[in-house]
């Protein structure tokens, strides 16, 4: 038998552990979507979604939703291991403790995923705009990635202050504004037919933004758990 | 207790005498600007509280950098300093920039790239310190903020860089300014005054620096005491 398992072995049953976790509660899904639904109604309300200015408007309501339902994703994934003890055996594992945050990084990711995946279908039926648009979704998969890299690093920090879910989206927000900012811009642009050239600086903003942070994560995740 | 250095004392009288020299230099001695007139004044402050505010938020990145790797408990205490005295600074350079703005600009404040990375890096160093006092543990504490000042310091440039996808008004006065920027140049006399005011806020920025690091030490001496009287 092998004592020290491989990393990407290491990172999948971190996944794996995650989603049949989810897949037997539902209790983080099922939050997620609920509030992205609440907050595309409120945001009806608010904005006063004329059929005229929706195209233009809809990728920042669009974000919104997903930034918001994401600090609740990311609040619950960390907070239930802290809370039953699960996190300390995850550190006694015998792996490289960045095999843990990419392994929470995916799950995670996986959990926006299901809810952007279930919310976009329900958007374009309530508002009229057809949002399978492939280069929309290439900016939502990118912006994404980006959020939930910084977003589990952050979570995990949050978690073991006395503060936890009130700092969350306090310590990510300003961080990841680069992040909302450039997939806004974006998906905008696709969403209203903009040229190439104006598109393809802030998808640039974004591969950058994504790979410096996930490589920062990656070099401290080790700092942030240990005890 | 070891008494305050001579050289810090010296430091803090000539920081009372930098601010009381650049204030005149500011405030009477600089030509009135033909434009905008009075308020242009107000530049000087704005620009050398910008300076060391940003140097401090630079420090505290790389000082974050220092105590990950040495895990050693005084560059926490220098990080911390940094930290606290940029975000006192960086806020005297929001107000007075938006007191120019106010006849300049007719508003307060837009959302020009320069005045929204601002805010945003403000708001970042505040929920620093959140962050910090939400942990009760010297070391943790001092890790999360370590990694916390890293990516605040490198989110704020891809910031200015996201949001300058936007088109800016701010006047660029240092630099090559892109065509569809207005350009301001300076005079003179008021070259004179813009790099005294640099000169003095560095002045004040390292007496305050040292002075805080002191305290820091000093916090962490009575704690080390406390524990032992428990």
């Amino acid at each position: 038998m092998q004592l020290r398992p491989s990393f990407l072995k290491a990172t999948l049953a971190v996944v794996r552990k995650d989603l049949s976790a989810e897949f037997r509660s539902r209790e983080l899904l099922s939050a997620m979507l609920v509030f992205s639904m609440l907050v595309i109604l409120i945001f009806n309300f608010a904005l006063e979604l004329e059929p005229a200015t929706r195209k233009e408007v809809s990728a920042g309501v669009l974000w919104t939703t997903f930034a918001f339902a994401g600090t609740l994703g990311l609040n619950r994934s960390m907070a239930v291991e802290k809370d039953r003890g699960c996190l300390d055996g995850l550190l006694l594992a015998p792996v490289d403790r960045s095999a843990i945050y990419f392994g929470k990084v995916i799950s995670n990711l996986a959990f926006m995923f299901i809810v952007e995946i279930i919310v976009l279908p329900i958007y374009s039926m309530l508002y009229g705009i057809n949002l399978f648009n492939p280069g929309l979704l290439l900016v939502i998969l990118l912006g994404s990635i980006g959020y939930i890299g910084v977003g589990t690093l952050l979570a995990s920090m949050a978690v073991q202050a006395r503060t936890r879910e009130v700092l969350l989206p306090i310590l990510l927000f300003p961080i990841v504004i680069p992040v909302l900012l450039s997939a806004v811009k974006a998906s905008s642009g696709f969403l209203t037919g903009a040229p190439m050239t104006e598109i393809m600086p802030p998808l640039n903003l974004l591969i950058v933004y994504n790979l410096i942070f996930l490589a920062i994560a990656f070099m401290t995740f080790d700092q942030v758990v240990e005890e | 207790m070891t008494p305050k250095p001579t050289l810090l004392k010296i430091f803090d009288w000539l920081s009372v005498i930098c601010l009381i020299v650049a204030t005149y230099l500011a405030l009477v001695f600089a030509p009135t600007e033909l434009v905008m007139g009075q308020v242009q004044r107000v530049f000087y402050f704005h620009i050398g509280t910008a300076w060391v505010g940003l140097l401090g938020f630079i420090f505290s990145a790389l000082l974050g950098i220092v105590y990950l790797v040495t895990k050693d408990m005084k560059w926490d205490i220098v990080e911390v300093a940094a930290v606290e005295i940029s975000v006192v600074f960086f806020f005297i350079t929001i107000v007075l920039g938006a007191i120019w703005a106010r006849p300049a600009w007719n508003t307060w404040w837009t959302w020009d790239p320069r005045l929204t990375t601002a805010a945003i890096t403000e708001l970042v160093y505040v929920a620093y310190f959140m962050l910090r006092a939400g942990i009760e543990d010297p070391d943790r504490r001092a890790r999360f903020g370590a990694v916390y000042a890293l990516l605040g310091g490198l989110s704020a440039p891809i910031t200015f860089m996201a949001i300058r996808l936007f088109r800016s008004i701010h006047p660029v006065i240092i630099g090559a300014a892109n065509e569809n920027q207005e350009k301001m140049s300076m005079s003179g006399d008021m070259r004179v005054v813009f790099f005294f005011a640099l000169f003095a806020f560095t002045v004040i920025f390292i007496d305050l620096f040292w002075n805080r690091i002191r305290l820091g030490q000093l916090q962490e001496k009575v704690e080390r005491l406390k524990l032992k009287v428990m």
